[in-house]
């Protein structure tokens, strides 16, 4: 059999690779200012409103499995098709290190199903080394994000409130929804606690914010991705209307392998595989924009070698890959007993809690641990699934019975059927999020000695959790016992402690890893400029979290959205100046 | 939700079509010996992958039916329902168990393994297997195992087994259509939040405050279009 690849006809202005939200806000901006656009996508084509992959108001019993997470990690109704592990095409670990990677792979990739928490980093976000020492500050501040804040805030939508919190910028907001009773109870109980609480930040219409978009319909499944498109994922904001503009060609199911460049060392576009008919393509364009996540970018650099490049694309400096990090996270339950035998009503709210607690302590400087984090809840009276009313025994026998008698954990019967009834919606949880510290070491480098099914040598990951991170987890879940407390709670299980570095989460679990090809001023210490621009290939872009230098302990894409704007902004005015 | 095979004139989707198909198979109750193709069990938005995967674990067979009965009986003394809902047993419980176990296989051994320790047990106290027992004598021996805290020591595996076929159960039931009735679950429709009903508020001595009153959405003006003009940060 002869290897053969396929040249595409088309010589492209920019090609993108990944259309989640960096690849798909550099696809919008950029084909409205008429360049020609190859987007590429390693998954199938998704449109939240195409019936056939809608799962939005479903019902468990439509789903065999009652929507159990076998197939789909966040549950057969989830709208990921990917997950942390993804058949044929494995990751690696150093030994005694962890890192979970979490694929997904379809047109809008992860943002047809995350929480549409979209927090501003704030001034003392970008610049945490001049307050604590640690880590490295961005080449960039606030203010030169903060215009692009507020036109994704216009453009997309999120609804919340003018706080006028130093490190926690207001922007342009649409009414927030009403708490729900149990998050008035913790809210409540946070007040005692001296823990602030403020209505969430999502990116969820609770008004419309243009007409092909409609409001919010409050289902709670921002999730599995919205038929009205009354949330923000980028399939439907952003891939959508750069479609119309008629200067993308869409390629799904294209899982790029390297960055081709010529004999100078500049980009031409890139090799891929299609996985429909595993057979191998290139692409050509002037310039080239890495928009496939934070490590898949990373890994395709350093997949793209060649005697202009040796150590792989973009990395002169040896920091492809390096500095990766993700979120902190830990969480706890709690069950509260005087929101048993509740009245019954519809509390769906938007997809995800209506109010949150932002990080209050960036004074204190004495808690042994730099960086904050902020605390999510979730609770009230939602749609069962697969996992529903198990270890009832756990609960049942915490509060006497409807006759006044203590009960034995356990049982079976109506009076079993109706402990069930009786504590549905007493429930609720809360889950840090936190920043962690960029470091050297914790990274991702190409294996050896792997390749995935496609052939394309696979990451290594080399990640751990430092003191100050563990120090974090431990503050987070005494927060979380005076919270309990306060508001008349009763934590559920045992305190997570010093043994599983109380609760912290794998790196990569929380799903915010970034970093792996950072920005700055110093070719040396950085893959990019302040632009997003790679130092060594000036037509080179990596536009997801990257190119992130730290990541606060805010959810990264309302940053990665407006970094790919201002980026594609620069890009534009360069092109038309003749620069690139 | 029972399989149902069908001609492929008639292979699509959705709950009309497969109410036509089994008028049609009462028509002719031989037709699925005159085709293997069968209409979709189950259409919930699956990729091409995930509808080939949930097909290859439907086509097989983990429980016998020996196994399946007495698992459905337990269901039925764990949930028997009450005047108004039916017990587990017939709420699409057999179907879900028998998926499930071969979904997630660390079910299977202390699924089929527990069964037998039930029938183990019935025989060394009655000398009959758990279903020919009496009432009074099955309940005799799911006292000794429901209640996980105070549990003898001969009777552990037991009780362990009647844990997980308790959640198994319960969990079946209530994402059941009945069971969700019973449970009186009111969302998974188009709405509009207002927040929570006054009544409620008055009775957990809760109040929205002022600034909560005004800055939040109000439901009429959901369908208008934001104009920033007068807004300021």
């Amino acid at each position: 059999m002869s290897f053969q690849i396929i040249e595409q006809p088309v010589k492209y202005d920019i090609c993108i690779v990944g259309s989640g939200a960096g690849g798909g806000m550099a696809a919008k901006i950029l084909s409205e200012k008429g360049f020609k656009i190859a987007l590429l996508e390693a998954g199938p084509d998704f449109d939240p409103a195409n019936p056939e992959q809608r799962t939005q108001l479903r019902w468990p019993y439509e789903s065999p499995r009652r929507g159990a997470s076998t197939v789909r990690p966040f549950g057969d109704f989830d709208m990921a098709y990917g997950g942390w592990e993804l058949e044929g095409e494995p990751y690696t670990k150093e030994r005694g290190t962890e890192f979970d990677w979490f694929r997904s792979r379809m047109v809008g990739g992860r943002t047809n199903h995350w929480g549409r928490i979209s927090l501003r980093f704030g001034p003392l976000d970008f610049k945490r080394k001049d307050f604590d020492g640690k880590g490295d500050n961005w080449p960039i501040g606030y203010d030169d994000v903060k215009p692009y804040y507020d036109k994704i805030d216009k453009l997309i939508g999120v609804f919340g409130t003018k706080e006028g919190i130093a490190n926690e910028p207001d922007g342009y907001f649409l009414p927030p929804p009403k708490p729900r009773l149990h998050e008035l109870y913790i809210k409540k109980g946070a007040d005692k606690a001296g823990i602030p609480m403020i209505p969430s930040r999502l990116s969820i219409l609770t008004k419309r914010v243009n007409k092909k978009r409609q409001a919010c319909f409050y289902c709670n499944q921002c999730s599995r991705s919205c038929t009205v498109y009354g949330d923000f994922s980028s399939s439907s904001v952003l891939v959508n209307p750069a479609k119309e503009t008629g200067n993308v060609d869409l390629f799904v199911n294209a899982m790029v392998r390297e960055v081709t460049t010529d004999e100078n060392g500049k980009a031409t576009g890139v090799h891929y595989i299609d996985k429909t008919n595993l057979k191998d393509y290139k692409v050509r364009a002037k310039v080239v924009i890495l928009a496939a996540s934070a490590c898949s970018s990373a890994r395709i650099l350093l997949n793209s070698k060649s005697s202009a490049h040796p150590n792989g694309l973009a990395n002169s400096s040896d920091v492809v890959g390096r500095y990766l990090h993700d979120s902190t996270g830990s969480s706890r339950m709690a069950f509260i007993p005087s929101l048993m035998d509740r009245k019954r009503y519809n509390e769906d709210g938007v997809g995800g809690m209506h109010l949150y607690t932002p990080w209050w302590q960036n004074d204190n400087k004495n808690l042994g641990f730099t960086r904050g984090y902020h605390i999510e809840y979730w609770g009230g009276m939602g749609m069962p699934s697969y996992g529903f009313g198990f270890n009832m025994e756990s609960l049942n026998s915490l509060v006497p019975g409807m006759n006044g008698e203590k009960k034995k954990a356990g049982g079976y019967g109506l009076g079993f059927m109706e402990d069930v009834k009786r504590f549905y919606g007493s429930t609720v949880g809360m889950a840090g999020r936190g920043e962690s510290i960029p470091r050297k070491d914790n990274r991702c480098k190409i294996d050896n000695d792997k390749l995935d099914k496609f052939g394309i040598p696979v990451l290594k990951f080399n990640y751990k959790w430092s003191d100050e991170e563990v120090k974090q987890a431990e503050h987070m879940q005494d927060s979380f016992e005076e919270i309990i407390h306060a508001m008349g709670g009763v934590a559920l299980g045992d305190k997570p402690g010093k043994e599983s570095s109380f609760g912290l989460e794998n790196p990569g679990r929380i799903i915010h890893e970034v970093g792996t090809t950072r920005m700055g001023d110093d070719p040396n210490t950085s893959v990019l400029n302040k632009y997003n621009q790679a130092h060594d290939v000036p037509n080179l872009f990596v536009m997801d979290g990257g190119a992130f230098v730290s990541q606060a302990d805010k959810n990264p894409t309302w940053t990665i959205l407006a970094l790919a704007w201002r980026a594609s902004d620069y890009l534009a005015e360069e092109m038309k100046k003749g620069k690139i | 939700m029972n399989r149902r095979e069908s001609l492929k004139s008639l292979l699509v989707g959705g709950v009309g079509t497969g109410l036509l198909i089994s008028c049609r198979l009462d028509d002719d109750p031989d037709l699925s010996k005159v085709t293997d193709i069968r209409e979709k069990d189950f259409d919930y938005g699956r990729t091409p992958e995930e509808a080939e995967y949930d097909e290859e674990l439907m086509s097989k067979k983990f429980y016998t039916d020996e196994e399946m009965a007495t698992i459905l009986l337990i269901a039925d003394i764990i949930i028997p329902g009450d005047g108004d809902h039916p017990p587990a047993s017939k709420t699409g419980l057999a179907e879900f168990i028998e998926f499930i176990t071969k979904d997630l296989p660390e079910h299977k051994t202390p699924m089929r393994g527990g069964l037998r320790w039930l029938d183990n047990e019935s025989n060394q106290r009655f000398e009959k297997g758990f279903k020919m027992l009496s009432e009074d004598e099955q309940i005799a021996i799911i006292d000794d195992i429901a209640y996980p805290a105070e549990v003898k020591p001969q009777h552990v595996h037991g009780a362990k087994f009647f844990s997980r076929l308790r959640n198994l159960v319960t969990t079946g039931y209530f994402t059941s259509k009945e069971g969700i009735e019973y449970l009186g679950y009111q969302g998974n429709r188009p709405n509009v939040w207002d927040g929570v009903p006054p009544e409620v508020l008055e009775k957990h001595g809760l109040a929205y405050d002022e600034k909560m009153l005004k800055n939040s959405i109000k439901p009429e003006e959901r369908n208008e279009i934001e104009d920033w003009k007068n807004y300021e940060i």
